[in-house]
């Protein structure tokens, strides 16, 4: 059953082909199979989880069950889950029990999904590999001696080792769709807005949002169908009405404008993953779709601004994190100034002390032009490429990642050139676009991930995009050797 | 040398909604510690803030009655610094974008004259919660309940040239924030507080000198107090050559002094910028429009027509309007009085505001209700009972015994107008002192009041005293 999308999975779960409780503990006895090579997952929920499945069975059962119901998942461990820990990949939270559960998580489970346990990854969600998780590195499935990516990276892996039919994942500068190409599995980020961010812990509110990661665009669009809607906890979450993406997924593609940005096909790009790209964009053409060349010209500026932006919005957010009222606190502070001290250089790693010194520095008075007056100016800039482009175009298509998954510890000593792999999914955030990574072929064992950008709310038409694509192709369905 | 003060405040109003400025939590006084703090007040990880709709309508009305413009669009940042009772490690206010800006009020002055202070801006912010140093063995307790209830700041410009001054603008806006129904105006609970600016500069000169800025100040007595200790201490500092130093200061009470609690080496970076979890305000004509409709009738506009349609004195009628309970409360004892504007002015502003201070009451809880009042104010026109005997009636329906009526009927207060009984009491008085009327008719006029007290002795005070009066005098000559 682990093979099965989630729409087989639902249609079998009806079909009393297998109760909900009987695919939780196969994935609950794969997820203590596996997780110990990925370290994929921090926390597991089995008695959760059981209850429930129980539950679903019963909703199944008597006729009240949705779509999603009785559906394994995992959450990311950046959502806020009630009674259940929830560490944001730090040391920091290692001990905090959320009083409460995050939109997102509740409009899960009310849907009738069945969590399974907490995502690993990256501290705070700042990284681009997992490994600046406090619980340590993730693998990626499809070489244990690779990256997932991150920040999801726990999320991709989780999915693409079929721990999981799908988990969430949350991306403020790719950390849904790098790990979601680099895992070979299919990603989204919807439009900034669009699903709550209320319970999720933040690390740049203006940049964050959630989103579902799975193995098709088909399970993407059923999830994010119930992820997404207004919340009154959230003053930034858009008071729109959430279309139903699966009725729109089987859309012609024949006339569809895709934009290619000669910015994301030059130096800097794997010329064995353009290749790769270059295939997914024929299968396009082949599909009926438009290809012209679009440009995005301040697509390089997007990285220092990101990292201006980002940075200064996680200094503040991070502050709450004192050590007073809950999380870690240093032993015997002598003073306030020491508990504040010790509490936060003991419980943040390495990665985030940088962001947050580097967005202090760039809020501090005297520099607040220099950079984040002037960060913001270059967001206008970049959403304004983005906005000139979809004039023309219905999407943006380019690759995910420059290159494919590399290996653990080849970026960590080197934070820029960690910075830099983001450099295509980094825009995206800082204009507020919905950006997706479907699987599209492979460089060796590692997969290359496309990545199809939207105009603001037009999800739908990505998923469309995807889903044909899936259609004619199969890199969605291939399945790492050794999880089988 | 001559030195002026030059003067600003900063007052800080607890708006009174419900509930807290960016959460549902209450913001109700005196609950137990951390009793209504919710998830957001405490700055857990993934909360976030809502702005109450309440809290914007009450900034805007305030800036509606002080003139000042409503900004279409303002922005809310956050201030950061690291407290224990700041639980999100920053404090969401206004910085660049207020919700209120460039407007002015009026204050008088105890020599009748009129000043217009100019108010600078107004923002709104949230208040963050309390760090209790005592009774924690050494340890601090925090309690979050106050954190997350709405601020109003109001920023004067430096337009304030005495302590005396600072105290009548500071009562003029405590006034107007309880006429709007905005802010519940009790400083001992912190609801109204102030940080007054102080410097001095030699008269004249106009460039401002060094500021100090005093902290947190929660009385009328203490502005006055705290200012004019820095005054002193300033103007003594600079007669012996000394420059002032901007700092912060704290004002002590107890020994009537300001301290100071830090210099501006170590002022702190606040990193302000805007807050990415709220967006901006936008207020459009219509909001506006909605809002100055809820508008009450404000204390200048009041005081103006106390003056024309009561016919009261400016100064009676600005005694009047200095709140907006002790308003009603004259209006309605006029409107029971029957139209006896000038004695329901002077017995609210006399008798029972001397009776309410002795108990240490407020007009809403006066025991002699405003129909009571009247009601008595109606017995003195008609001439049923005198002014003097009408203070026995208030005394006696301040105790509980009644309304009026009751209590001239128990009492058998009523007025004798009964020309034969107040003859024969003249009579009877007059037989008894033989020796002064004689005195009084051999050119001793001034023993006449002699005769009335004696009179009115007989009478019990009882007497219509015009009538009285009367027929004395026809006695005494005859």
């Amino acid at each position: 059953m682990h093979n099965k999308t989630i729409v087989e999975l639902s249609a079998d779960l009806r079909a009393k082909k297998y109760s909900s409780e009987e695919l939780t503990r196969a994935f609950l006895a794969r997820v203590e199979k596996f997780n110990p090579q990925l370290n994929a997952l921090v926390t597991l929920t089995a008695e959760h989880a059981l209850a429930a499945a129980r539950s679903a069975d019963a909703r199944i059962a008597n006729g009240t069950a949705e779509p999603l119901t009785g559906i394994p998942i995992v959450q990311k461990d950046i959502f806020c889950t009630l009674g259940v820990k929830t560490t944001c990949g730090s040391k920091m939270l290692d001990n905090f029990i959320a009083p409460y559960d995050a939109t997102t998580v509740i409009k899960l489970k009310e849907a009738g999904t069945v969590m399974l346990g907490k995502a690993n990854m990256d501290e705070f969600a700042m990284g681009s590999s997992n490994e600046t998780s406090y619980y340590g590195a993730v693998r990626n499935p499809w070489d244990l001696s690779a990256v997932p990516g991150g920040s999801s990276g726990g999320s991709a892996a989780v999915v693409a080792a079929r721990l999981a039919p799908a988990a969430t994942g949350t991306d403020t500068g790719g950390s849904i769709r790098q790990p979601a190409a680099l895992c070979g599995i299919t990603g989204i980020k919807p439009t900034y807005g669009r699903v709550s961010r209320y319970g999720m812990i933040a690390f740049a509110s203006s940049l964050d949002q959630a989103g579902p990661m799975a193995r098709s665009a088909e399970d993407c669009a059923m999830l994010l169908g119930t992820m997404a809607g207004f919340d009154t906890l959230d003053s930034t979450s858009v008071d729109m009405p959430v279309p139903d993406y699966r009725a729109t997924l089987n859309n012609s593609l024949q006339g569809l404008k895709i934009g290619l940005p000669k910015e994301y096909f030059g130096d800097g790009l794997d010329a064995q993953v353009g290749k790769v790209i270059d295939g997914a964009i024929k299968q396009y053409r082949a599909l009926g779709a438009e290809i012209v060349e679009i440009t995005l010209p301040n697509t390089m500026l997007s990285v220092p601004t990101y990292y201006v932006v980002a940075p200064a919005e996680c200094s503040s957010n991070l502050s709450r994190f004192d050590g007073v009222r809950f999380g870690y606190r240093c032993k015997d502070p002598k003073d306030l100034a020491d508990l504040y001290k010790r509490s936060r250089g003991e419980g943040f790693g390495a990665e985030v002390k940088r962001r947050i010194m580097i967005g202090t520095y760039a809020l501090s008075a005297g520099y607040y032009d220099a950079y984040y007056a002037k960060a913001q100016q270059l967001r206008r800039l970049i959403s304004e490429d983005f906005k000139q482009a979809f004039k023309h175009v219905d999407v943006i298509m380019g690759p995910t990642s420059p290159t494919v998954a590399f290996n653990l510890g080849e970026k960590l000593a080197d934070p820029v050139t960690m910075y830099l792999s983001d450099i295509y999914t980094i825009a995206v955030n800082l204009a507020g676009l919905p950006g997706m990574s479907i699987p599209a072929g492979f460089v060796g064992q590692r997969p290359v991930g496309l990545q199809i950008i939207g105009n603001y709310f037009d999800e739908a038409r990505l998923l469309n995009a995807a889903h044909k694509y899936q259609q004619v192709t199969d890199w969605h369905q291939r399945v790492p050797e050794g999880f089988k | 040398m001559e030195w002026e003060v030059v003067i600003g405040l900063e007052i800080h109003a607890q708006l009174a909604t419900r509930s807290k400025i960016f959460s549902g939590a209450a913001t109700a006084y005196g609950a137990a510690p951390n009793t209504q703090a919710c998830a957001v007040d405490l700055g857990m990880p993934g909360v976030l803030p809502v702005l109450n709709a309440e809290a914007v309508r009450m900034a805007v009305k305030f800036g509606l009655a002080t003139g000042c413009k409503i900004a279409p669009r303002s922005v809310f940042a956050r201030k950061n610094y690291f407290y224990p009772d700041l639980p999100k490690g920053y404090q969401i206010s206004q910085y660049e974008l207020p919700i209120v800006a460039q407007g002015k009020l009026e204050i008088q002055l105890d020599d009748g004259v009129t000043k217009t202070i100019g108010i600078t801006r107004a923002h709104l912010e949230e208040d963050a919660g309390k760090s209790l140093h005592e009774d924690f063995h050494n340890l601090t307790g925090i309690d979050l309940n106050r954190a997350g209830t709405p601020l109003l700041e109001i920023v004067s410009e430096p337009d304030l040239r005495s302590a005396k001054e600072a105290v009548a603008y500071m009562k003029k806006i405590h006034s107007l924030v309880r006429y709007l129904e905005i802010c519940d105006g009790n400083m001992q609970e912190g609801s109204f507080r102030c940080d007054a600016n102080v410097s001095m500069r030699p008269k004249g000169r106009e460039k401002f000198g060094t500021r100090a800025e005093i902290k947190n100040i929660n009385s009328f007595r203490f502005v006055e107090r705290a200012i004019n200790y820095e005054i002193e201490r300033q103007t003594d500092l600079l007669e012996r050559g000394g420059t002032v130093i901007q700092e912060t200061r704290l004002y002590d009470a107890n020994k009537d002094e300001t301290r100071s609690m830090r210099s501006k080496e170590e002022a702190m970076d606040y990193r302000y910028f805007p807050d990415p979890d709220l967006l901006p305000v936008i207020l459009d004509d219509g909001f506006i429009k909605a809002t100055r409709k809820t508008l009450p009738e404000l204390p200048d506009e009041k005081r103006e027509r106390f003056v024309y349609q009561y016919g009261l004195t400016p100064y009676d009628a600005s005694v009047l309007t200095s709140s907006r309970e002790l308003a009603d409360f004259f209006e309605a004892t006029e409107r029971a009085s029957d139209g006896e504007a000038k004695l329901a002015a002077n017995w609210v502003m006399g008798d029972l505001s001397g009776a309410l201070n002795k108990a240490n009451l407020d007009i809403t809880a006066s025991p002699v209700t405003a129909h009571m009042l009247g009601g008595m104010i109606q017995r003195i026109s008609d001439d049923t009972i005198s002014g003097k005997i009408a203070k026995e009636v208030f005394e006696a329906m301040w105790n509980g015994e009644g309304d009026a009526d009751a209590v001239i009927e128990k009492k058998g207060l009523k007025q004798v107008t009964d020309t034969g009984a107040i003859e024969a009491a003249i009579d009877a008085v007059i037989a008894n002192n033989p020796k002064q009327l004689e005195q009084y008719r051999s050119g001793q006029e001034k023993l006449f009041g002699f005769f009335v007290g004696q009179a009115m002795k007989a009478t019990q005070g009882k007497a219509n005293p015009a009538l009285l009066n009367e027929l004395l005098k026809k006695k005494l000559s005859a």
